[in-house]
């Protein structure tokens, strides 16, 4: 022992040699080795001697050994140590029972296989036994370590899973199947034609699981072949939202180079509507159409709609990557005017880390050089703080010159004087050079900003003084007359000036404009002689060119130094200086053997110079696409895909058409979609079962008091119906109806309940939770395209729980219509004029999200009223309607008028101002929560499947006993149509009543279900996505029912 | 022939003297000598922050995150959007800190085979896997003294014995089977002010950025709503993806099936238009006399608009130029601390009492000899003030749908400082 502790003190090396002689005590030895640290024990000796024993513990029969071993051997690894001699012994145990040593072995497998490529071989029959695991999890995992494998023999067995796996049941074995096509392509790139194959199977998959990273595959292996994504180019629209976020990121920024390669340009338009605008505003709409026809009007494309309206939320997700690429997507793809929606969720990333802010500042400042107007009301954001990082600040400064103009300039100069007080003098530097950019940009500071530079000439440091030179004399050259004043004081300051860069700046200006200081230029030359052969390079050069171009303007004074400068130039140890000296000489002074060029030696030297533009250095980073690396570093990347110009004609659309393939089971569900889109104005005609509601709501408004005893006459109903399309168009027909003839009002009807079907109008008015299958639709309506595969997909795959299929439902004419009306100014708080409201329950003609408001209004005075109108609409930001300005109200007259209120599926108030000429009244409308629901019909069949989607906490339910009177079917259904607008459902049973509706703003579907039981009870069931409608509504319920 | 792969291809971390004591690649290795580019980098930059997030090499291109002094530097062959590797590299310390408590050189070491097993499901490939950690958490349990005692007795292991479902649910962010004998929800309210305050006290910027961190541990699949009495203040938001956003477009109201565990509901920023209360002020006098060896430094602080709650947990710092040698102040609260080498002064107030104004007064020797320095030296603050957010942003109710248990519900609100800054 006394011998192996004389060891420990020795060098590692004699250590190595003494273990080889000792032999015997080899392993009194080893445990000295592992007393020892590191540093004193050569890492090769540690290394190989340790390994014994792992592959001891590796081969032993217990786990717990076998696992302490892979720790060790995976804690190498991360260090960078090389373990590959265990492999034999690490890859007995691919197949162990136990989850973590396994796993750990994946590790080790995946990183050294290449290495060892044929004992890698003895693990692939575990790996392919795994891939027919029935649990689906070890079917992926199996998969994600043969395909990470990196030995090429196995390709044919690789791509045999892949193909395999790619139809496979679980969309997590799908997606892995994504991941491992990308693996196998990078190990052996002549697989390619079969990748793409399986590529284009997995591009057609539905799940969301496998979206991303099949479109990670596909710009990996084969980014050109933009035809395969026609066909699935919808459904990767609609499925966006639900994609995980790194799917998103890739899934945008593929879209975004497709959509250019498949749309016209949004902006050619934009241009021309920018500039026509005024006229255009205040022009009549005649001359309008007049124009149309000499220009032809630019349509987007519904598909390019499609996109920037289903990335729009994503601008609120957490991954700032999401939000920049969202971002970079509307800037390359959005009509100008509507980019402006990025801008405050960009500005919302400068809160971020100090790297996102980095990238999120360059998109910005490329952006800001194009548009400023986006970026200027958020100027403020862009102030440096003292504790930002240097790169940071630097890019700030550069954002904030960009945003520079005539109005803002004098706040920003006033921010830039405090950066150039910074201590960090290298962004002292950058902000002088931004000065300068300013004052070359906007012509109303330049003087300003040359008196503020001039004083930074006797600032303390000589960066900054330096600095100021180069931008005062880069600013002096683009107007030179006015400020021989500044050169003067330049070059007393000169002798203080010792940064070479700004010397240099001075000598040139000396040279430039000699003739404005001829006192002084001489003398700056006579000092240069003096210092010359101390001077830096460019200090020299700069001298030579001053004494040159003296010598041409005032040789009398300068000959001699001239000469004298030229002769310390000719021996400079510089070859720069030398030949520039040569150059100089045989150009200036007069001899026999200098050419024709010295006659033209004055236009040489002293040519006037175009002043220098100073410009950002992101002016051109727009050329790549925002959000790229390419575009942080300015330089293409490999593996950058240039985005390509819009097309001057748009490419065949027809080609994102997807064929209806009927899915077995669901073909009724897609007929009545069909029937819903395509068979609608035909069938109300054929039915003749009156005009649509919308039409209705138009007159009827102006006839409320009339509404029920104009019930009779149904014979005006066809002509109605008719008509229907006029009055949507004229929808200012209501205001005006009130005063003229009554046999317009008396076209009015009451309808049967529940025979009208008219469908939601436009877009927004089917809009459930997730994603609107409303406004897919509506795309294609528009293109009569057979009904798209996505409504199918949506209905059997959206992954959100909630949503629903409110497409599916048809608005039906209201139960009933409450005869209630509200007070909503009463004529001693408004001076005469009384108001009351009351809920036609028609569905609102202005814009189907809102819900229609009748207003009579009664002049009880005994002068006319005159103007009433709708003023201040208050802070509350409800969409609303205006009902048109009421000239004069006769004393005792009363006139009805009609409103659209948006409450946004909420029983907020709409609190607005109602006005006569003189006088303004505050007045609120408060929408009982029954009112918010339009009536729906359903099949009881339709209604359980809603049902069901709508479970959890999308139900609210209360036991309450009936009043005596509420036990059959008719009393029932009064009182709930009473308390809402619902629509009744067919029931099959006696005990059982249903309604069904849909909210007006966001079109979710409302169910209500009315079960009698024994002795009078009941069970209210309310099932509707609303859990906030839900409650109330199950409360107001209870109440009529128990109450009545 | 290999070609150039996309995404992150190798990781590599870095602590602050320079040595690379962690590696991972997900495809072929990659010589460490690529970080030697990095390391020029990291040179050149005077302070740690200030080295490039992207750098350029011959045949790679680096791109690091700084936290918590180690760089987390990824090599990336060819393009790939940077935020998405930032992003990602942000996610995997957000990670390490949720599972090892700190992120700290030396607990990324003791837990090596711990980082490794996480490292390798959040990327297959270069391409991100799981990185919720929720659905982490069940492949790999996170270590706790207990599980070490117990894992090294029996010879368990920190990997789930079950197989994790939540990435093949509908609710990516949620595992199922969630139980809890008492069911709580906490929202804390966060708002943090960044302002820069001009030396005459008037404010040249001042804005309010709010985050609602959760702590949620329901039993089951809980269905939660939460509204403000005052939506509309919040002008931007962004969301957990649990959030959804139909709901909070039409309804203002914040509907969501909650993650189990700690995480950042909402984050959000004040509309611009609503004046800022600035909560505190600073009284200074910070003078340099040319010619001088001596300078004056008087500080006082004091409650503004706090709406009647305590300013507390005050901390002054304040970088001093580079002429200042020493100080000699005195505080009447609290401790200060100059550093000659660095400059920074810190000054650690606590509470502010309205009725006795914490003061730093003396005086700064300067260099002999040296010129007055140009610029005044700027203030950072930082400060908190309890139950109260700032924006007067109030949650109206919480509900919870989808369970039947009545849980503990709870809302904190708290304002700090954020980047708040006074020149002088």
């Amino acid at each position: 022992s006394v011998f192996l502790l004389i060891l420990s003190n020795v060098s590692s090396n004699y250590l190595l040699f003494s273990h080889d002689l000792v032999g015997s005590n080899c392993a009194a030895v080893l445990g000295l080795c592992g007393l020892l640290n590191s540093s004193t024990c050569s890492d090769l000796f540690l290394l190989s001697t340790r390994n014994d024993d792992l592959k001891e513990m590796l081969e032993s029969n217990k786990d717990s050994l076998k696992l302490d071993a892979m720790k060790r051997i995976i804690a190498l690894i991360a260090k960078g140590k090389n373990a590959s001699e265990l492999f034999p012994a690490v890859v007995k145990n691919v197949a162990s029972k136990n989850i973590e040593l396994k796993k750990l072995v994946y590790v080790y497998l995946v990183r050294y296989a290449e290495e060892q490529q044929d004992l890698a071989l003895l693990s692939i029959s575990t790996f392919q036994r795994a891939l027919k695991d029935p649990n689906q999890l070890i079917r992926a995992s199996a998969l994600r370590v043969l395909s990470s494998i990196r030995v090429p023999i196995i390709v044919p067995i690789m791509m045999l899973a892949i193909k395999e796996a790619a139809s496979d049941m679980s969309p997590y074995v799908r997606k892995t199947s994504a991941h491992a096509i990308q693996k196998l392509y990078s190990l052996d790139p002549d697989q390619k034609e079969h990748l793409i194959e399986v590529i284009d199977k997995l591009l057609k998959d539905k799940s969301t699981l496998v979206a991303g990273s099949v479109v990670m595959a596909f710009e990996e292996v084969c980014p050109d072949r933009i035809d395969l994504i026609h066909k699935n180019y919808r459904k990767l629209c609609n499925l966006l939202v639900d994609v995980e976020e790194w799917g998103q990121v890739v899934i945008i920024t593929m879209l975004t180079r497709y959509a250019r390669t498949q749309f016209t340009s949004p902006w050619k338009e934009d241009g021309l509507f920018d500039e026509n605008s005024e006229t255009a505003f205040y022009e009549s709409d005649e001359k309008k159409t007049k124009n149309g026809d000499e220009k032809k009007s630019y349509m987007m494309d519904p598909d390019h709609r499609l996109l920037l309206r289903n990335t729009k939320p994503l601008l609120q997700s957490r991954n700032t990557a999401v939000v920049v690429s969202v971002a970079q997507l509307y800037w390359h793809l959005a009509p100008k005017h509507e980019v402006g929606v990025i801008t405050k969720s960009l500005v919302r990333l400068l809160r971020s880390h100090r790297e996102v802010q980095y990238v999120v500042l360059q998109n910005i400042a490329t952006m800001s050089i194009q548009r400023k107007g986006m970026f200027e009301p958020y100027m403020k954001s862009f102030y440096v703080r003292s504790t930002d990082a240097t790169h940071i600040k630097s890019l700030k400064l550069e954002i904030l010159t960009s945003l520079a103009n005539e109005a803002n300039i004098s706040t920003i100069l006033r921010e830039f004087q405090t950066y150039v007080k910074s201590q960090d003098k290298q962004f002292a530097a950058g902000t002088i050079q931004a000065i300068g950019r300013c004052a070359t940009n906007i012509s109303e500071v330049t003087d300003t900003c040359l008196q503020g530079l001039v004083l930074l000439l006797s600032n303390r440091d000589e960066t900054v003084v330096a600095e100021s030179v180069v931008v005062i004399k880069k600013l002096l050259q683009t107007q030179p007359t006015q400020h021989s004043d500044i050169i003067k004081h330049m070059a007393k300051l000169f002798d203080n000036i010792a940064v070479p860069m700004a010397r240099a700046s001075i000598l040139w200006l000396m040279g430039e404009y000699c003739e404005r200081v001829p006192q002084i230029a001489p003398d700056v030359l006579r000092k240069m002689a003096k210092s010359f052969t101390s001077e830096e390079d460019i200090v020299k050069l700069q001298t030579v060119n001053l004494a040159a171009k003296l010598y041409l303007t005032n040789s009398k004074q300068t000959k001699l130094l001239t000469q004298y400068i030229l002769n310390l130039g000719k021996y400079d140890q510089n070859y720069d200086i030398r030949d520039r000296t040569r150059f100089i000489r045989q150009l200036i002074v007069p001899n026999e053997k200098s050419g024709a060029l010295g006659k033209y030696a004055r236009r040489i030297l002293l040519a006037p110079k175009p002043a220098p533009v100073l410009e950002s250095t992101y002016k051109d980073r727009d050329r790549y696409q925002l959000g790229t690396l390419s575009h942080t570093i300015n330089t293409k990347a490999s593996g950058y895909l240039e985005l390509s110009d819009w097309p001057a004609v748009a490419p065949d659309q027809s080609v994102r058409n997807v064929e209806v393939i009927e899915p077995t089971g669901k073909s009724k569900l897609s007929k009545s979609s069909d029937d819903k889109f395509y068979s609608d104005s035909g069938e109300e005609k054929e039915k003749g079962s009156g005009s649509s509601s919308s039409d209705d709501s138009s007159s009827s408004s102006s006839s409320s008091s009339e509404e029920s005893s104009s019930e009779a006459e149904s014979d005006e109903e066809k002509s109605s119906s008719q008509s229907s399309e006029e009055s949507d168009k004229s929808s200012s027909l209501s205001e005006k109806s009130s005063s003229e003839s009554d046999s317009e009002q008396k076209k009015t009807t009451k309808k049967p309940p529940q025979k009208k079907t008219v469908k939601p109008t436009t877009k927004d008015s089917a809009c459930p939770l997730v994603c609107g299958p409303g406004e897919r639709l509506h795309g294609f309506v528009s293109k009569q395209v057979p009904v798209s595969l996505s409504l199918y997909s949506l209905c059997i795959l959206t992954p959100c729980p909630l949503s629903c299929a409110a497409a599916l439902l048809q608005v039906s004419g209201p139960a009933f219509v409450p005869e209630k009306r509200h007070d909503l100014l009463h004529r001693m708080t408004g001076k005469g004029l009384s108001a009351q409201y009351q809920f036609p329950r028609q569905p609102c003609l202005y814009q189907p999200t809102m819900v229609s408001v009748q207003i009579s209004l009664t002049n009880t005075t005994d002068h006319p009223l005159e103007q009433i109108h709708i003023g201040d609409r208050g802070p509350t930001g409800l969409d609303m309607h205006c009902f048109n300005t009421v000239e004069c109200l006769l004393p005792e007259a009363s006139v009805t008028v009609s409103l659209g209120v948006d409450f946004n599926d909420s029983t907020q108030a709409a609190n607005f101002q109602l006005c006569t000429k003189e006088d303004q009244f505050s007045v609120s409308i408060q929408p009982a929560v029954g009112e918010l629901f339009l009536p729906a019909t359903m099949t009881e069949q339709d209604f359980r499947k809603e049902q069901g989607k709508l479970l959890g906490m999308n139900e609210s339910s209360a036991t309450i006993t009936m009043a005596a009177e509420n036990t059959t079917r008719q009393p029932i259904s009064r009182q709930v149509a009473t308390v809402a607008n619902l629509g009744v459902v067919p029931s099959g049973q006696d005990n059982i009543h249903r309604f069904a509706g849909k909210t007006a703003s966001s079109g979710a579907v409302v169910l209500v279900t009315v079960e009698l039981r024994e002795s009078s009870a009941a069970l209210i069931t309310i099932n509707t996505e609303k859990s906030v409608m839900g409650p109330m509504l199950l409360r107001d319920l209870k109440r009529a029912l128990a109450r009545a | 022939m290999q070609l150039p792969a996309k995404m992150i291809h190798s990781l590599f971390l870095v602590n602050s003297s320079g040595d690379i004591f962690l590696e991972k690649h997900w495809k072929s290795v990659v010589s460490r000598s690529v970080c030697d580019y990095f390391f020029e980098a990291q040179e050149r930059a005077s302070e740690p922050e200030n080295v490039p997030p992207v750098i350029p090499t011959p045949h790679h291109y680096l791109i690091s995150v700084l936290r918590h002094r180690i760089y987390f530097v990824a090599v990336i062959q060819s393009e790939v959007p940077p935020l998405f590797v930032i992003e990602f590299l942000h996610r995997v310390v957000d990670t390490f800190q949720d599972y090892f408590g700190v992120c700290t050189e030396a607990a990324i070491k003791d837990n090596v085979v711990v980082v490794y097993e996480l490292l390798e499901e959040m990327l297959d490939n270069g391409f991100p896997l799981a990185t919720e950690s929720n659905i982490l958490k069940e492949l790999i349990k996170p270590p706790t003294i207990l599980r070490t005692v117990v894992n090294t007795i029996t010879g368990s292991t920190n990997v789930g014995e079950q197989l994790p479902t939540g990435q093949l649910s509908v609710v990516p962010w949620r595992r199922t089977g969630v139980k809890y004998t008492n069911n709580e929800a906490y929202f804390d309210v966060v708002e943090e002010i960044d302002a820069i305050i001009d030396k005459s006290g008037s404010t040249i910027t001042a804005e309010i950025q709010g985050v609602i961190d959760a702590c949620v541990k329901l039993t089951g699949m809980p269905d939660l709503t939460l509204s403000f009495m005052n939506p509309r203040l919040l002008d931007d938001v962004s969301f957990h993806p649990c959030v959804r956003f139909k709901r909070w477009e039409a309804e203002r109201i914040l509907s969501f099936i909650p993650p189990d565990g700690n995480f950042r509901l909402l984050s959000y920023h004040v509309s611009c238009q609503n004046l800022v209360a600035i909560p505190v002020y600073v009284k200074h006098n910070i003078t340099f006399r040319e010619g001088s060896s001596q300078g004056r430094f008087e500080l006082t602080l004091g409650p503004k608009q706090t709406m009647g709650k305590g300013l507390e947990a005050v901390l002054i710092s304040s970088q001093l130029p580079r002429g200042v040698l020493n100080t000699n102040l005195n505080p009447s609260q609290g401790t200060y601390n100059f550093d000659p080498v660095t400059k920074l002064l810190s000054w650690d107030v606590g509470k502010i009492n309205p009725q006795k104004l914490p003061s730093l007064k003396g005086s700064m020797s300067l260099q002999a000899g040296a010129s007055k320095p140009d610029e005044n030296p700027t203030i950072n603050i930082q400060f908190k003030i309890q139950q109260s957010a700032l924006s007067g942003l109030k949650v109206n109710r919480l509900d919870m749908y989808g369970e039947k248990y009545k849980p503990f519900k709870g809302i904190k609100y708290m304002t700090k400082a954020g980047k708040f800054q006074v020149r002088t």
